[in-house]
């Protein structure tokens, strides 16, 4: 078996490859102790090769990993896996948001990634639900289910908040709210892709990707191009780990 | 990772002497004698030259600060500076001595916050407050401050800064027409007259011509030293390249001089018996954009901790201070003058506009370097450089020039992403 760990931010995700086929998958809570939960996960298999990525990587080497790769790498792994062709992805994780470009055999050629803040990330949606008392399902939902749109103009997780704050206070419908954070991500990764530069498919992968709300406007904000979430989109970086361990 | 003993060496009294908060200064110097040894002396097969180098650092705050201090007892000018663009062959002349000043530590960032804006270059805030917290014995140490008008942030902050310490500002054009150089030329000349009251000397030709030559050799040696780290594989670490860059701007400029071709004799010797530093098929970066004053290595740091080294800084703090010499064969004090100008003119810094020079000159570095791909690193709100990235992107995207910008400032708190990324592209340079 090839395993692939994905020690991220917010989860830990498992990915095992038995040489053809996915034979099994796996997300828990990242907790205090990530490499420990890794650990746990992997132990019910027997590992030919185990590779790690995401932040905590080095640890997972430190402590069982047999090789590691960076995030980006891995979902350009995972993603080529499942979409063969495709030379573009937007990866929304936990702490940050990536754009990756791919050249023609699936290698990265190129990527931009947010650098010092939380905004257009997994995290900011996350403080947004929250402070407008919806779980995450429901946040997507219903900015999905109002096309009335008013503007957040702050990109900062912290500024963002004051400024959902003062339109809760003026009396703006929460789902109103919730579809301008939305729109405000779908920005920020639209901005990202143009500096970039993508091709006619953009693969959507990490957990935001499981938000049709983000699927449906970063899709509406890029005409020339379709937007492709794949079936299990919080796994590509542990996939595209284990796939790199049928190298190693 | 064991580490050896290092200490950079106290100086209480001396400290108190030059009215420095000397309990938080002491904890600043333990911090950065751990970050030292940490980041340097772990490094394995480091040239036996960089002994020295080491003992610059372990002497920054007492040994080098007593040189200052002789000096201006005997009447010579201290004169402390942020930027390659002073004339340092004037102060050399007039028998003064030039130092850079503190700027590249987080460690003081929040003295200044307490006063100037917080969205401001972090080169610029960390500067003032080591002034403002009294924690940097050179600033404490010298004359005047030199400064220009290189960007917005430094330009206004001089104008706070003088309540503090004298600081003389010289402008420095921001075209290149000849109407600008004729006011480079006379804004020289001003300098002059103005280091010559604080030496109270009048410069002679033959001072003058005695200082460009030492500063031409200094340069030379500089060059030689960046040529054998483009030796492939490279016979030293792009951490002791760097840390070299930055004692230039505090040393004795001869004694530097004659230290740092000792080292390339010895880097010769590796070139030739194959020695190689960190290892033979380590991916090769070059690093390009704002300069990373002492003690900022992290992207050196973050690179090297990766496994790739760095191979030629195109920086102030790097190839742009050192690139150009000026030419000794000008027989007059007027002619000698046009031609220390002519030399500060080729520095291209991105306050220029249009500046495609620069342009041209990172390519050729990168090839001259024979590196692998480009680090383009801007502080943060550094306007200048910043926007230039740009242009710098899209000559590697012509020249298919693997390349990663990072914008920073000296906090730790982006490592983990910084990390992240650097990993992304040597990997994508490692295919």
């Amino acid at each position: 078996m090839y395993i692939g760990v994905d020690l991220g931010s917010r989860t830990v995700k498992m990915a095992v490859w038995d040489g053809e086929r996915l034979v099994d998958h796996r997300i828990a809570a990242s907790g205090f102790e990530p490499h420990r939960q890794a650990e746990k996960m992997i132990a019910d298999y027997r590992a030919k090769v185990v590779v790690a990525t995401g932040y905590g990587r080095h640890l997972a080497a430190e402590h069982f990993a047999d090789a590691v790769i960076t995030e980006i790498k891995a979902h350009a792994r995972g993603i080529f896996h499942e979409f063969p062709g495709c030379a573009t992805i937007v990866d929304v994780g936990g702490q940050d948001s990536k754009v990756i470009s791919l050249d023609a055999a699936g290698r990265v050629n190129n990527f931009q990634m947010n650098d010092k803040c939380a905004a257009g990330t997994g995290r900011f949606l996350e403080i947004m639900a929250a402070s407008l008392a919806y779980t995450l399902e429901e946040f997507g939902a219903a900015a999905l289910g109002t096309d009335q749109e008013v503007l957040i103009n702050s990109m900062c997780t912290v500024f963002a908040e004051s400024e959902v704050i003062s339109m809760k206070n003026r009396g703006i419908a929460r789902d109103r709210i919730a579809r301008a954070v939305h729109s405000s991500v779908a920005d920020r990764l639209a901005g990202m892709l143009a500096r970039l530069g993508h091709g006619e498919v953009v693969a959507f992968s990490g957990g935001v990707a499981r938000n049709p709300c983000m699927v449906e406007l970063l899709e509406k904000r890029l005409p020339r191009a379709r937007v492709l979430v794949p079936n299990l989109p919080d796994i590509t970086g542990a996939l595209g780990a284990a796939l790199h361990g049928t190298g190693v | 990772m064991t580490s050896t003993p290092f200490e950079i060496k106290p100086y209480p009294e001396l400290w108190a002497g030059l009215d420095m908060d000397v309990p938080r200064f002491d904890k600043a110097r333990l911090m950065l004698g751990e970050a030292y040894a940490k980041t340097y002396l772990s490094q394995k097969n480091r040239p036996v030259g960089m002994a020295y180098f080491d003992t610059m650092i372990a002497e920054i705050h007492g040994g080098r600060i007593k040189e200052l201090l002789a000096a201006k007892a005997e009447g010579r000018p201290v004169i402390g500076t942020f930027c390659v663009y002073i004339p340092e062959e004037i102060v050399l002349a007039a028998g003064g001595i030039c130092v850079g000043l503190c700027g590249g530590s987080q460690g003081s960032v929040p003295d200044a916050e307490k006063i100037l804006p917080r969205n401001i270059c972090p080169m610029v805030k960390s500067a003032f407050g080591f002034k403002a917290g009294r924690i940097c014995p050179y600033f404490q140490a010298v004359d005047f401050v030199y400064g220009e008008t290189t960007c917005d942030a430094k330009k206004k902050t001089w104008e706070i800064l003088d309540t503090m310490v004298p600081t003389y500002v010289m402008e420095i054009p921001q075209l290149k027409r000849q109407r600008d150089l004729d006011l480079w030329l006379a804004e020289v000349k001003d300098f002059k007259t103005k280091v010559e009251e604080v030496a109270g000397k009048t410069i002679t030709e033959t001072d003058l011509a005695k200082a460009i030559s030492v500063m031409n050799n200094k340069r030379k040696a500089l060059q030689r030293l960046n040529s054998l780290r483009h030796h492939n594989p490279t016979p030293i670490s792009g951490k002791d390249g760097l840390l070299i860059e930055q004692i230039a701007f505090y040393d004795e400029p001869v004694r530097f001089t004659q230290k740092v071709d000792a080292l390339c004799d010895e880097l010769e010797e590796r070139i030739k018996n194959n020695v190689a530093v960190p290892t033979k098929n380590a991916i090769r970066v070059m690093v390009a954009g704002t300069p990373m004053a002492l003690p900022n290595w992290k992207i050196h740091n973050l690179v090297e901790g990766a496994g790739a080294v760095i191979v030629n800084e195109e920086s102030c703090i790097g190839t742009r201070y050192f690139k150009d010499l000026i030419d000794e064969k000008a027989p007059t004090m007027d002619s000698m003058l046009v031609a220390l100008t002519d030399r500060y003119k080729e520095i291209d810094c991105s306050c220029f506009t249009p500046n495609d020079e620069r342009i041209t000159q990172v390519i050729k570095e990168f090839r001259d370097s024979h590196a692998q791909g480009i680090i383009n690193y801007s502080l943060q709100f550094c306007h200048t450089y910043n926007i230039e990235e740009i242009r710098i992107r899209q000559a590697c995207e012509r020249e298919n020039i693997p390349y990663l910008f990072i914008e920073s400032d000296y906090s730790a708190e982006d490592i983990g992403q910084l990390q992240t990324r650097i990993e992304a592209f040597l990997e994508q340079i490692g295919g």
